[in-house]
């Protein structure tokens, strides 16, 4: 049992932060229909805003107020996404989805090199928040408390997003417009303001998402590019578009992961992408997706 | 033959003296530049099979270079060939058998599922090689020699860079034109007109007869054999393959080339690696940032150019001498 429950904690801390970055890719995809390359990289940008901000004030603050600060790389995020939809997808809903793939991708060169033009090459940290919460006993084992933190962050997320979408009236108009866009629009919907918000929470969500693993990782270059892979991987075998697939896609992956670094690591990589690439041959629109 | 297609041969013609005269007005830096340029092209060629002809977005298409690129490798590793026709053949057969395993999942679908899932499998393959580094060398790579050409009637000798100036380049280039050529005739062939049927209206084309996962197979087996013959050309002028070209960012790179230069124009993907090739190593010489250079070309391009380099100044041309009904 004492090695047994940190490995299921670690997949769930794994899975916690998988969770975040592919909920936002799912629900950008779900509404407006656009894979964003880019959206690693808004979780990277959430994470240099997050050590950014911690490295600026956290010494004048009481740890538990430095926590509220990760918050910072949400809000950043969010506000770059906000910024980003009207500017450069906008002129791009009418065309083929390849342009809008290209266009993505395009921005992900920008901010990848914006990051480094603010922040330069060294990675930030923000270790200060992960060491403020020690370790913690649990069931006979000693685990990081910060990493536990990150789960029930995770969680949170989890239940907020989805009260959000399934019980508010905006997630109504937002469901709506998923459904059938130019219905939405006839009844009276925004369609436009409706876009800028599923975009910036997107965005809000991978921005938090880079926020709370910054205290473990660090900011550094690249991790956008990593990480929007394996939110790939999360996104096809949940679906692309589904709230529940992401979930169940994180968790699948944060298991797989944890059980390939301890059994199979040379291989880890690959097999999560063939389980991938197993669930779009047998279930095309993935395990929760509508085809 | 038409005059339109008599002046497009008329200009084909005179790239093609063109290419062959340069090496010996360019200093040796130049043109192995060039030489990249061409290893390029013949991937963009490939590349555009499928996204001009047959209307699929791979974005997994450095699986292919890499693996013609890592054949060359594992074949000097394990077996001491130094042969560059034993090379291609050993590249063009492994990435061919890649595309295949590959293109059998992949053609069940299009659109945005085709792009995720060619990235998804090329991803495998870069995790291996960067992974077993015991047969790959993992983030280190592996070093290739400069191979014998011709059965080593044109060996290395001791000057590498004139050699990879001068009898490389030549061999380069008259694989490019073989390439150009082939390709040419593929997408006027009645197989190659078939896809372009696929690509406009699929539902159509197989009420027409035409068996669209099995041609859209062909498609992606042949588009995968041209992008390996490009990286195994590649290898010796870069002389060390690394995991970085079969990482999904190189792949991105190739889409890149098509939509530069217009990927609804034969001629387009070509000019657009040309190009690439040169406006990248000129960013990476004068900037940190040449990502972000590259970055705002291409969102710039997508927003106002959509129709890439060719088929502006194509439209361009065609509109000066007023079509009259």
């Amino acid at each position: 049992m004492e090695t047994v429950l940190p490995q299921i904690l670690n997949s769930l801390f794994y899975a916690s932060v998988l969770f975040l970055i592919a909920s936002g890719l799912t629900l950008v995809y779900g509404v407006m229909r656009i894979v964003n390359m880019a959206h690693g990289n808004i979780y990277a940008f959430g994470a240099y805003v997050a050590a950014w901000i911690v490295g600026l004030v956290s010494v004048q603050l009481p740890s538990a107020l430095q926590f509220f600060l990760l918050l910072g790389g949400a809000v950043a995020a969010g506000a770059l996404g906000a910024l980003l939809e009207p500017t450069l997808l906008r002129p791009l809903y009418k065309r083929a989805e390849e342009y809008q793939l290209l266009i993505t991708f395009g921005l992900l060169l920008i901010l990848e090199d914006l990051l480094r033009l603010l922040w330069g090459a060294h990675p930030l940290t923000a270790s200060s928040l992960s060491d403020a919460l020690g370790s913690v006993s649990v069931a006979g084992a000693t685990y990081p408390g910060y990493n536990l933190f990150v789960i029930a962050v995770g969680a949170v997320a989890a239940v907020l997003l989805w009260a959000f979408v399934y019980r508010t009236r905006f997630g109504v108009v937002l469901r709506a417009t998923s459904q059938d866009m130019r219905m939405a629009s006839a009844l009276g919907v925004d369609v436009k303001r409706v876009y800028v918000q599923a975009f910036a929470i997107g965005c809000v969500m991978a921005g938090l998402g880079g926020a709370i693993i910054v205290p473990i990782s660090g900011a550094v270059l690249g991790m956008g590019v990593d990480a929007l892979i394996l939110a790939f991987v999360v996104v096809v075998i949940g679906g692309l578009g589904s709230l529940e697939g992401a979930l169940v896609g994180a968790l699948i992956v944060g298991f797989v992961r944890t059980l390939g670094i301890t059994y199979f690591a040379e291989v880890e990589l690959a097999v999560l992408y063939l389980i991938a690439a197993v669930v779009l041959f047998v279930r095309p629109a993935g395990l929760f997706g509508r085809a | 033959m038409t005059r339109a297609a008599g002046q497009g041969m008329a200009l084909a013609l005179a790239a093609a003296a063109l290419l062959f005269a340069l090496p010996l007005l360019l200093p040796p830096y130049q043109t192995i530049l060039l030489c990249y340029g061409l290893v390029f092209a013949i991937a963009a060629l490939g590349f555009n099979l499928l996204l001009g002809y047959t209307g699929l977005l791979s974005f997994g298409h450095s699986a292919f270079f890499g693996m013609g690129a890592y054949a060359v490798a594992l074949m000097v590793k394990y077996l001491g060939t130094s042969s560059m026709e034993l090379f291609i053949v050993g590249g063009v057969l492994s990435s061919a058998l890649v595309a295949l395993l590959f293109g059998v999942v992949c053609v069940r679908y299009t659109r945005i599922f085709f792009g995720i899932l060619t990235l998804a499998l090329s991803q495998v393959l870069w995790s291996l090689a960067y992974k077993l580094f015991w047969v790959t060398g993992g983030s280190d790579g592996l070093r290739v020699p400069t191979p014998t050409l011709l059965g080593g009637i044109a060996g290395p000798g001791a000057n590498q860079p004139a050699f990879l100036a001068y009898r490389y380049y030549y061999y380069v280039l008259l694989l490019f034109l073989a390439s150009t050529a082939l390709m040419w005739l593929i997408v006027r062939s009645p197989f190659g007109k078939a896809l372009q049927a696929i690509r406009d209206n699929e539902t159509r084309a197989e009420f027409v007869g035409i068996q669209v996962r099995r041609y859209r197979l062909v498609a992606f087996v042949v588009s995968g054999v041209f992008t390996g013959l490009a990286g195994t050309l590649w290898v010796p002028l870069n002389g060390l393959t690394t995991p970085d070209i079969l990482y999904w960012p190189f792949s991105g790179r190739i889409v890149f080339f098509a939509v530069l230069g217009g990927f609804r124009t034969f001629t387009g993907p070509i000019v657009g690696a040309m190009v690439f090739n040169y406006l990248e190593t000129y960013a990476i010489a004068n900037t940190t940032y040449w990502q972000l250079v590259l970055g705002v070309v291409l969102v710039a391009l997508v927003l106002a150019m959509p129709a890439g380099l060719v088929g502006t100044v194509g439209a361009l041309f065609r509109r000066r001498p007023a079509p009259t009904p």
